[in-house]
Order: C-alpha cells, then sequence, then structure tokens
C-alpha cells in the first residue's frame, strides 16, 4: 500500500488545457504513453454542430491507473472514443506509444485497437455462441497468431482472470462477473499499450464489482498495465490512483486519489453472498 | 486471417440458424438441380437427333412427285402425267448429275403379308438394290435382292425385323413364301433392327421388293412415287439438290414462270433443323432455369442483409478489437458463398439425380452435360460473391463505434 502510494505521487502528471501551447511543452520524467494536445471533436448533428471536446490536454504515463468521470454529455466517452481509436479528432494530436495516431486511417487504427488497446465494456460485449476461450481468442485471430500459441495464450490469460476451467463455456453459461473477467482475458491476451474499461462495473452487483477491480488493481500492480476506467460512481474511482473530471468537453479536475480502495483487502471483509463461482 | 479459420466461423454462423440457411439454400438447390437437369433433357433430345442423323446418312436426298405447295396455282390440264415422277426421270438423276452417286425409284403400298396362320399388315417399299447402301441399311440374314431381281420384277420380298418378327415368330424366314396380296413371294432377306425414327414411328415395320414387282404386281402402275438419292458426299448434297431440281425441270418442260411439279427434300436439312429446334429448347430450358438461380442468389443477399443488420453488434466487437473493414466484408462474403457453393453441390446432386430419374420415368433420354454442372458450379458462386458482396459491403462499412450501441 506504501508503495502504491509513492507510485501515484511520482506518475502524476496531467495538463488541464491551457490557451497557450506550453501543455506540450511540459518536460516530464518519462514519455507518457498516452499524450493528448489540444484535442477537439466537433459532431454534426442535423444542423447543429455538438462541440464534444473544446480543447483537451492530458499525459498518461506507463502503469497508471486512471479513473476518468463526468455527467453524460461532459464528453468523457467521446475522449474514451478517441482514446480506444474507435474515432478520430477534429483537431489536435494524439500520441499513443510515441505515435501520432490522430489522422490514421481506418484499417491503421484497426491495427491500433488490435495491438495496443485492450477493450473492457459495460455488457461485457462477448460474442454469443462462442466459448469463453474463443473469444478470448478474437483480437489475436484478427493478429494472424497461430492456432497453438493462441490456444495457450487465451488460456493462460483465462488462468490470469481466475476462470481456468471455464474455457468452454458459453457467454449465457456465465454469470456477469465471470463475463466481465472473460472480457478482462480478451482486453489482455494481445499484451496491449493500454486497457480501456468503460463502466465495467455497471452491470454488475456490489460484490461482483469489487472483485472486478481487484483483478484491475492486480493486473496494474503485478503487470504495471496501464489503465483507463470510466465511470459514474465515485467510490468505483477511488480504486484508481488518479481521477479525470470531465465538464462541458473540458477536464475540470485532475487529481491524485487520496485514499485509495484496495479492492484486495476489502474482499477479505465481504461476506460471499453470490454463488457467482458455483453455479455448477 | 487463415482462409480455414473463416470458412470455420462462416459455417459455425450459418450452423446457428440451420433452418434458415438451409432455406436459403434451397433457391440455389432449386436453380443448379433444374439447370442440370434441363440441359440434360435437352442434350439427351439433341443427341438422339444427331444420332438419327449419322442413322440416316448425312448424304440424303428424298425426291417426291407433286408440288410441295399444295393448292398454288397449277395452270393447264392434263398435268397428271408431268406430275408423275418416271422410273427415267430418275434414270436421267443417276446418270447425268455428277454430284448423284446412287438413285433408288421407291414406290410404296400398304398390303397384308400372310404366312401360314400369322397375317400382318405393312408398307411394302418397291426400291432397287441400290436401297441398303443409299440408306446405310444392311441385312441381318440372307441377301438383299438384286438388279437382276428388279430387272425381272422378280417376286422376293426383303423383311424389315417387325414384321419378320411378326409373321415368323422364332424360326429364320429367309427361303419362306409369304403371300402379298395373295401372290406368293419368296422372302430372301430380313433387315437389320433400325428403332423408331424422329417422330417415333417403327422403322422395322416394313418389308422391301424389287420397285418394278411392286409397280405391275401390285399396283399396276408405270410412274413412281419417290427416289431415294444419295450424294457422292454431305457436302454435295446442297449442289445435288440444285442440280436435280434444274434436271427435273428441263424433263418435266416447266416455263420459268411455273411452280416445281415434284420437290427435292435434303435430310441433312431437316436433321439439323430438328438439331437446331433442340439446341434452342436446351438454352431456353436452361436460361428458364439459370433466372430461378438468379431469384436463389436475390434470396442470399436478403438474408445476409437481415443477417448483418441482427449481428451488427458482433460486428462491432470484432472491428473492436481489430478487425479490419476487409476481414469482416471476407467474413460475409464467404459465408455467402458458402451458403451458395453448398446450395450448389446438393443441387448438382438433386440435378443428377433428376436426370436419371427422367428416363426411367418418363422414358425421355438425358444427357448428363459436364458443362452444365461447371457451369452451375461457377455461376453459384459467382452469385455468392455478387449477391453477398452488397451485404458484406454494408458490414464492412460500419462504424464501430455506432455498432458496438446497436441494440
Amino acid at each position: 500500500m506504501q508503495l502504491v502510494e509513492e507510485a501515484d505521487a511520482k506518475t502524476i502528471e496531467s495538463t488541464v488545457e491551457k490557451e497557450s501551447s506550453e501543455a506540450s511543452g511540459r518536460a516530464t520524467g518519462t514519455e507518457p504513453v498516452i499524450k493528448f494536445d489540444h484535442i477537439h471533436k466537433t459532431y454534426r448533428m442535423g444542423d447543429i454542430e455538438v462541440h464534444a471536446l473544446r480543447g483537451v490536454s492530458l499525459a498518461i504515463r506507463q502503469g497508471e491507473f486512471v479513473a476518468v468521470m463526468g455527467v453524460s454529455g461532459s464528453g468523457k466517452s467521446t475522449m474514451m472514443n478517441i482514446i480506444g481509436c474507435l474515432d478520430q479528432p477534429t483537431r489536435g494530436t494524439y500520441i499513443l506509444d510515441g505515435h501520432d495516431v490522430s489522422k490514421l486511417s481506418k484499417d491503421d487504427r484497426a491495427d491500433i485497437r488490435n495491438r495496443k488497446i485492450g477493450f473492457v465494456f459495460q455488457g461485457f460485449n462477448l460474442l454469443s455462441h462462442t466459448s469463453a476461450i474463443e473469444n478470448v481468442e478474437l483480437p489475436m485471430l484478427y493478429a494472424g497468431i497461430g492456432t497453438a500459441e493462441r490456444r495457450s495464450r487465451a488460456q493462460e490469460a483465462l488462468e490470469s482472470v481466475g476462470l481456468a476451467g471455464r474455457e468452454n463455456n458459453h457467454p449465457n453459461q456465465l454469470s456477469g462477473g465471470q463475463q466481465q473477467r472473460v472480457a478482462i482475458a480478451r482486453s489482455l491476451v494481445n499484451h496491449p499499450t493500454i486497457i480501456l474499461a468503460d463502466e465495467p462495473t455497471g452491470a454488475l452487483d456490489s460484490r461482483t464489482s469489487v472483485e472486478v477491480m481487484e483483478i484491475f488493481q492486480r493486473l496494474n500492480r503485478e503487470r504495471s498495465i496501464t489503465l483507463l476506467l470510466v465511470t459514474h460512481e465515485h467510490d468505483i474511482a477511488e480504486y484508481a490512483q488518479r481521477v479525470v473530471i470531465f465538464r462541458d468537453g473540458k477536464i475540470r479536475s485532475d487529481e491524485p486519489v487520496l485514499h485509495r480502495r484496495d479492492a484486495a483487502e476489502e474482499l477479505k471483509t465481504l461476506p460471499m453472498l453470490d454463488d457467482d463461482d458455483d453455479d455448477d | 486471417m487463415n482462409i480455414l479459420v473463416i470458412f470455420r466461423i462462416a459455417f459455425r454462423a450459418l450452423a446457428r440458424n440451420k433452418m434458415r440457411s438451409a432455406l436459403t439454400m434451397l433457391g440455389i438447390v432449386i436453380g443448379v438441380s433444374a439447370v442440370i437437369a434441363m440441359v440434360s433433357i435437352g442434350q439427351g433430345a439433341q443427341a438422339s437427333v444427331q444420332e438419327q442423323i449419322a442413322n440416316v446418312g448425312t448424304n440424303l436426298l428424298f425426291v417426291g412427285a407433286g408440288s410441295q405447295n399444295v393448292g398454288g396455282v397449277r395452270s393447264g390440264t392434263g398435268a397428271t402425267s408431268s406430275n408423275r415422277l418416271t422410273v427415267e426421270d430418275i434414270e436421267a438423276i443417276r446418270r447425268e448429275i455428277p454430284t448423284v452417286a446412287m438413285a433408288s425409284p421407291t414406290v410404296n403400298t400398304r398390303a397384308q403379308l400372310i404366312f401360314g396362320n400369322q397375317n400382318w399388315n405393312t408398307q411394302v417399299q418397291g426400291v432397287n438394290e441400290q436401297f441398303p447402301q443409299i440408306k446405310k441399311w444392311d441385312v441381318s440374314s440372307g441377301e438383299f435382292f438384286t438388279e437382276g431381281d428388279v430387272r425381272t420384277a422378280a417376286r422376293v420380298i426383303v423383311l424389315g425385323q417387325t414384321v419378320a418378327e411378326s409373321l415368323y415368330p422364332g424360326t429364320d424366314p429367309v427361303g419362306q413364301t409369304v403371300r402379298v396380296r395373295e401372290l406368293p413371294f419368296r422372302v430372301v432377306g430380313v433387315m437389320k433392327a433400325k428403332g423408331q425414327d424422329a417422330g417415333g414411328r417403327d422403322q422395322d415395320d416394313t418389308a422391301f421388293a424389287p420397285f418394278t414387282a411392286v409397280q405391275k404386281k401390285l399396283l399396276s402402275i408405270t410412274y413412281v412415287q419417290f427416289a431415294h438419292v444419295s450424294a457422292i458426299s454431305p457436302e454435295a448434297t446442297y449442289s445435288a439438290q440444285e442440280q436435280i431440281t434444274e434436271l427435273l425441270r428441263q424433263r418435266h418442260k416447266l416455263a420459268p414462270n411455273e411452280e416445281n411439279d415434284f420437290f427435292v427434300r435434303n435430310l441433312t436439312d431437316v436433321a439439323e433443323a430438328a438439331d437446331e429446334t433442340n439446341r434452342i429448347m436446351t438454352i431456353l430450358l436452361g436460361s428458364i432455369a439459370g433466372v430461378s438461380l438468379l431469384v436463389g442468389g436475390i434470396g442470399i443477399m436478403n438474408i445476409m442483409l437481415v443477417s448483418v443488420t441482427e449481428r451488427t453488434r458482433e460486428i462491432g466487437i470484432r472491428m473492436a478489437v481489430g478487425a479490419r473493414s476487409s476481414a469482416v466484408r471476407t467474413q460475409f462474403l464467404i459465408e455467402s458463398i458458402v451458403l451458395s457453393l453448398t446450395g450448389g453441390a446438393i443441387g448438382i446432386l438433386f440435378g443428377v439425380a433428376v436426370s436419371f430419374a427422367i428416363p426411367m420415368m418418363l422414358g425421355w433420354r438425358t444427357l448428363i452435360s459436364l458443362v452444365a454442372i461447371v457451369g452451375s458450379v461457377i455461376f453459384s458462386v459467382a452469385v455468392g460473391v455478387f449477391f453477398g458482396y452488397y451485404p458484406a459491403r454494408k458490414a464492412a462499412g460500419l462504424d464501430p463505434i455506432d455498432a458496438l450501441r446497436y441494440e
């Protein structure tokens, strides 16, 4: 715990949007894995232009665990879509892992998503009618990895989220928590630069939510995986090291979490209410 | 991505909706099997006609008395004598036209043939000794009558297979005497079986005697009704036809404005016309069947469009984890090709089975065409690609964010 807090203090590095170009010029110890420089995003909905992002600058370093908060319409979803290379900024530059990805083609973005980004969604977004292990193999399929390696890496990823023995279960044979863990395994399997979790606990009960956060904290701590967590629940955001709050397309605040929660500790005190893992 | 993996995904996606996939395929199955069955019926008919052409002999001409234009203007009286062909006309054709190899005057009559307590009513054809060569039709036992028999109007007869079997069941008629209209004729030979002609008539239900004997002893006439003529080669039939017409007009002293009082038919023409008719029928039947294949393709497109809409979320997931547009497009295209190709394969089996069943059930001859099989395989893949492309492109063009949000 002590160690984690020290890390927190060191890695905090964010820039609330400034009108000058100083933001990008700020010297940091190591290059951030994600660097947003005056990102703008404008949608056209019929006749009206919607300014979803109005100049966002942000830097996230390797191994950080950042929570992104904000009410709906604050721009956080747009921001996550751009970070996840699902969308492109209208203006500004986005450097991911040292490469400018703000103006890539659709196919290049697909490749970036495949190699550098892992997604975890609120609704799990697993392929139904497809076994857990095959869901986990999916990103490797598009990365062109051979059958044997695909199998062993998927197996390993499932074990790391505590789903050994569930490889051949289909999503409808798994509980919500288990499905989300399959999704986490899928996000891990191509060794991404960053994992984006969009309301990962939104569809889960409180104990299962803590279990999922425990996995995230463990992955972050043990493998120093960079994590970006979108949530609207303050208590979930407190599992992260740093909270960025959006409002009206801008970053309103960007602060470290002072009293960080430890999911592993909490799990010890929580009673086993659900039968998540005992349904067979 | 490995093509085998894509195929496996496609098969699995299709297996998920078995009923729907089967019904979609049915369109292609019906289309392909219809094409194959129709083409094999058409080709069977064509083969039959071609066989008959070969049977008849491709250099055969048929000369007959009377104008083809029955009821046309025939000026002058007493045209009856010039309306007839004479033995001399036929002799002249044989002698004077270089492209004519052989000619046989022909007089036909129906007569009752009696042997013992058996009788048989048949067509007795009076011909000369060249007839077997002209028609490429040999005797199976005995001999055909000779030039001497023709000259002396000998009462000899050669029986067709059907007649021989009817009058002399189980025995060889050669050397026996048969009564034709109460006159005794000596059987000198039996023709080989020839089977049915294009009109379905039994060509073996006939008997041949010297035309002189038929003229004098059975009909009491001096003219001839027809002539079988053979040209020196298949190519020569057309010039022979013209030259015979020219010669007969001269001999019958027809003025340039008068119509022919005879006809010269080129049997190759007749056969080729039948062949052409069959070919057109084959193309027509095949095309109609092809339209049903097209309709099957539209069915595939319809289902693929439904499938793309239903699986929008799946497409979004695949794109989010890194599937390129081309990978999504390939996946849906392969699914549609698998549908059409599987349908095509079943259709081939079905079509071939039908082609085998038709001869047994309807007695029609069929000829399974390899071209039709290969063609329908190619066509069904083309249908899959063509009708699968639009839905596949639609899937590939989806925006991953919208697709993920799709409920």
